[in-house]
């Protein structure tokens, strides 16, 4: 989808003229001609794919996990919110809201993504470019090893550590302007620094603290509740259409600093809100499932490869963020059912300890894996073709 | 450090381009013996620094004669191969760092980028988590396949296309790997607190402890890997103009790129395996030493040899006297060191480039 371009004045007056879009894409007029959408097919597609794909996962997990519900039970808990009282309670209070977190924590971080790697014109950024999530860890550990481990005292640590090391990477690399090598150059090193304070927290406090913050670092949703879905919707519906509609900004601003002015853009205003919307993007992910790897870094690539389209698209980066995260929650909640399972068909095979059945696996160490093996995979495939 | 204005100035009218060119070799060259005397330096006052008060003199007798007091045994047993194994370490990653940046034609990539670290570290908690090694001596033969095995993954999958090892999918390749066993390590560890706990103090990165015999050990991987880092500084300078245009200067593309990993994997192997996964060195200092040099690997190659151990070295001294008691890892040092030094580096530039 290559995003919007509103047109006010004598041009909405004059009679539309079919722009030559080609074979390639549909044009959609909204508002008589006023705003209109050009849709690259292929990126049409594979969004609705994406989407249908995040949505399957959310019905999936409703149902599966180490307490099974039937499907009928699970629309009779759903909707009427009778049934069987420990159905009820997991349908409602647990696999819901995690899902629904998972698809909208991965479509937020899938267009921070895209922004990231499209304002440093780097393909492996990712928020952490600017020492959001290190700075977020930082907060995160001090509150656990200082305070112990609350989720919502560590959200709010993690937030206030990461929107204080982007505001000081931010004024760093302010000078006159905020070039985008100059800043990504910046993160770089509060990064590193950050880092460095990082592991010493670590093993500078006691081992239960440690691996409890470890586990925050990892990313996992387990215990996450509808307080976290309410502020994530809400943060989305203010930053979602703010992203669709500064998306087109992003592809100017990569034609180069001078071109893009020439073209009328507002380089170092539309940069700065671009980084504030990354920012905000990333920080609601963060604040309700911890530091997920990878999905940022991945989302948009498997994307732009599955698409085919020039240039960042931050829509379709979104729906496969979504997708992707949906479907590592989905892995996570099964992982160690699946192991006993396997387990007890095998029978001389112990997989899973007693104790261990009703872990569930953090949904970041699923999202390395899966993303990992999916884009080696994607790699892999298109060996044929000379383009990465 | 001098500024980059006064290692490459701007040729006057009346010389030729010749005479202009000269003098930036002489300047280069000038610049190298300086960060090579700062570098000995370092390393006197890293064999000399400690928690053992001792004074230079003592230090050079211990070097040359073991008379078996306290003192011998704290410079020949402790300091001198700590210092040895850092300078190894420090311009593996450093050199690494460069080679990698030029391979894949990204000026962020990391030597860890190939997979190194990450198949490192996977195999650690493996010893540790699944086969129940403990100690250094085990993991570090350990690390070292792990990081080989990571790479020639990384390798494979990124040659796997018919364009050969191209830059973005050996990057693309890397991260692939990179998290994958970035999730095995986070699934290990979150389940087993013993190899987090190994894992946590591995994680940082140092040079404490580390004993003669590693040295020894080290030697071959790292000056094999510097070689091959140095023979093929002229054909990776060609390849940094395109595949197309490197190919019609004579360079054998697929067979350099091969050369390249090999130097890295060696390098960055060797290093991790014997130190943890320090970051930011490999990252930052060929990313400085461009901006004094320029791009041509011929210079940003040695003059990243040199700058990554001082780096490292001067951190590992801090972190030595820095706490009352006790030390504070290098890894965690490096980047408190060089961080603001890179960030007061990057704010005094006019035009920022990578």
């Amino acid at each position: 989808m290559t995003g919007t371009d509103t047109r006010t004045g004598p041009a909405a007056t004059a009679p539309p003229r079919e722009l030559p879009v080609g074979a390639a894409g549909w044009r959609v007029r909204l508002w008589s001609g006023r705003l209109s959408l050009r849709l690259h097919r292929r990126t049409t597609v594979v969004c609705a794919l994406a989407l249908l794909c995040a949505a399957l996962t959310l019905l999936v997990s409703l149902c599966v996990g180490a307490y099974p519900i039937a499907p009928g039970e699970v629309a009779r808990a759903l909707f009427y919110g009778t049934g069987d009282r420990l159905a009820v309670h997991f349908v409602n209070q647990e696999r819901l809201p995690q899902a629904l977190l998972a698809i909208l924590a991965g479509g937020a971080l899938g267009v921070s993504g895209a922004v990231f790697q499209s304002i440093s014109r780097n393909p492996l950024a990712s928020p952490d470019v600017i020492g959001f999530n290190s700075g977020a860890a930082t907060g995160a550990i001090l509150v656990i090893v200082t305070l112990g481990s609350g989720a919502g005292a560590v959200a709010t640590g993690a937030v206030c550590g990461g929107l204080g090391a982007a505001f000081v990477v931010f004024l760093l690399a302010s000078r006159g302007g905020v070039h985008g090598v100059r800043l990504v150059l910046v993160g770089l090193g509060v990064t590193a620094m950050l880092g460095s304070v990082n592991s010493y927290l670590l093993t500078r406090s006691h081992l239960n603290n440690a691996q409890s913050a470890h586990v925050w670092l990892v990313g996992t949703l387990n215990g996450r509740g509808w307080s976290s879905v309410r502020m994530m919707a809400l943060a989305l519906l203010v930053l979602l259409p703010a992203a669709l509609l500064l998306g087109r900004l992003l592809r100017m601003l990569e034609l180069g600093d001078e071109l893009a002015s020439g073209l009328g853009v507002p380089v170092d205003r539309a940069r700065i809100a671009l980084i504030v919307l990354g920012v905000g993007l990333c920080g609601v992910a963060v604040a309700s499932a911890g530091p997920i790897p990878f999905v940022a870094l991945a989302a948009p690539q498997i994307a732009a490869m599955l698409t085919r389209a020039p240039g960042v698209s931050v829509l379709s980066a979104g729906a496969v963020g979504a997708a992707l995260l949906g479907a590592a929650h989905l892995v996570s909640g099964q992982f160690f059912t699946a192991l006993a399972w396997v387990g007890d068909r095998v029978g001389w095979l112990t997989l899973v300890d007693e104790s261990q059945r009703n872990n569930q696996l953090p949904v970041g160490v699923t999202t390395a894996v899966l993303g990992g093996v999916y884009l080696a995979w994607v790699l892999f495939k298109r060996r044929g073709t000379g383009r990465a | 450090m001098t500024r980059t204005a006064a290692l490459a100035p701007a040729p006057k009218p009346g010389r030729t381009e010749e005479e202009a060119g000269t003098a930036r070799k002489v300047l280069r060259g000038s610049g190298l013996l300086v960060l090579a005397g700062v570098l000995l330096l370092l390393v006197v006052l890293s064999t000399w620094i400690g928690a053992k008060d001792t004074s230079l003199a003592e230090v050079w007798s211990a070097l040359w004669h073991d008379d078996g007091s306290y003192t011998t045994d704290v410079v020949r047993e402790l300091r001198l191969p700590r210092t040895l194994v850092g300078l190894m370490v420090g311009a593996g990653l450093g050199v690494a760092g460069a080679v990698m940046q030029a391979t894949t034609r990204n000026p962020l990539a990391d030597p860890g980028l190939l997979g190194v670290n990450a198949g490192a570290s996977a195999a650690v908690v493996f010893g540790i988590g699944v086969v129940g090694l403990s100690g250094f001596t085990s993991l570090v033969w350990f690390a070292f396949l792990g990081a080989a095995v990571a790479t020639v993954l990384v390798y494979v999958l990124g040659a796997s296309g018919r364009a050969g090892p191209t830059p973005v999918r050996l990057a693309l390749a890397g991260a692939a790997v990179s998290a994958s066993l970035g999730g095995l390590i986070g699934g290990l560890t979150v389940f087993n607190a013993a190899s987090y706990d190994y894992m946590r103090f591995w994680m940082v990165g140092s040079l404490a402890g580390r004993s003669s015999g590693l040295v020894w050990d080290l030697l071959p991987f790292v000056a094999a890997g510097l070689a091959v880092a140095l023979l093929i500084a002229r054909p990776l300078n060609a390849l940094a103009l395109g595949d197309e245009l490197g190919k019609a200067l004579g360079t054998r593309v697929a067979r350099t790129r091969l050369a390249a990993v090999v130097a890295v994997t060696l390098l960055c192997g060797a290093a991790t395996a014997a130190a943890g996964p320090i970051g930011f060195v490999g990252l930052v200092v060929p990313l400085v030493a461009r901006w004094f040099t320029g791009p041509d690997l011929r210079w940003v190659l040695p003059y990243s040899m040199l700058m990554a151990p001082i780096l490292l070295l001067l951190s590992d001294i801090i972190g030595r006297v820095v706490l009352p008691d006790g030390e504070l890892e290098v890894g965690a040092v490096t980047a408190l060191v060089g961080g603001p030094v890179f960030i007061a580096m990057v704010r005094r530039r006019r035009e920022v480039s990578l």
